[in-house]
């Protein structure tokens, strides 16, 4: 079997596609999210044009402060900062979704870029690979 | 056409592993290339030969295993994701391997369409 924490290596092949990312869940009470963004870091490693967006209760996998000792599990969104050392700079949050659960950009761990379902949409058409849980 | 495959589920608790299995074997069958299939999250308990379902319902992790050596399949298990769930080399069915998830970043670079099971 592999080793778990083996580097991935880089991708030899030179082609580069736009991946995608879709964070539509809350960030605990499921594991999509932790895993999700393990996607993120090797497509990243692996030199691909990675854009990530989070909406719906998926804006709250980058809120500031979380703790989850109380739950038991661990809190793995403060992962979402290495985002910046792996060259991963295109993160969008869909406007509505912050507004409607009462957050602006400056209750979020990382600089985003806020924008509206409209421009998401365009967002999500220029994309070769879509992926997320 | 190229299409990669990748089932987010487990068998049973959820239809993605069912309509994947069909998806990978009509796709096939119209002549369509499979270059791997990827099982990430629960997925990687499709590989589990030690899954027993009752005699009258579908085996998938045998119908995967089947459908793979019949057709060459390259059936790809995440080391990270089978780890946490104690999926090891032991227990994988025939036609299964475990391998990084750079393997899966592979498969959509390199197919015409990444085809994704699950919610």
């Amino acid at each position: 079997m592999p080793d778990e924490n083996e580097f991935e290596g880089e991708y030899q092949g030179g082609t580069v596609k736009r991946f995608l990312y879709v964070n539509r869940r809350a960030p605990h009470g499921t594991i999509y999210p932790h895993e999700t963004l393990e996607m993120v870091l090797i497509a990243a490693a692996f030199d691909q044009d990675v854009t990530v967006v989070f909406l719906d209760d998926g804006v709250y996998q980058i809120k500031k402060d979380q703790d989850t000792k109380g739950i038991g599990i661990k809190n793995f969104t403060p992962a979402f900062r290495a985002l910046d050392d792996y060259d991963v700079e295109k993160l969008y949050v869909e406007k509505e979704s912050l507004e409607a659960r009462g957050l602006t950009a400056e209750d979020l761990l990382v600089p985003v870029e806020v924008v509206s379902t409209e421009e998401l949409r365009e967002i999500m058409a220029e994309q070769d690979v879509v992926l997320g849980g | 056409m190229k299409l990669g495959i990748l089932v987010n589920e487990g068998p049973f608790t959820h239809q993605a592993s069912d309509t994947a299995y069909r998806f990978t074997e009509a796709a096939l069958a119209k002549g369509h290339e499979i270059p791997r299939v990827f099982f990430y999250h629960d997925g990687v308990n499709n590989a589990n030969k030690l899954s027993e379902p009752q005699s009258d319902d579908r085996n998938l992790v045998k119908l995967w295993s089947e459908l793979g050596e019949k057709h060459g399949l390259d059936l790809v298990v995440c080391v990270a994701a089978a780890l946490r769930r104690g999926m090891t080399d032991e227990l994988l069915a025939a036609g299964f391997r475990i391998s990084g998830l750079g393997q899966l970043i592979e498969t959509g670079i390199e197919a015409d369409r990444l085809v994704v099971f699950g919610d």
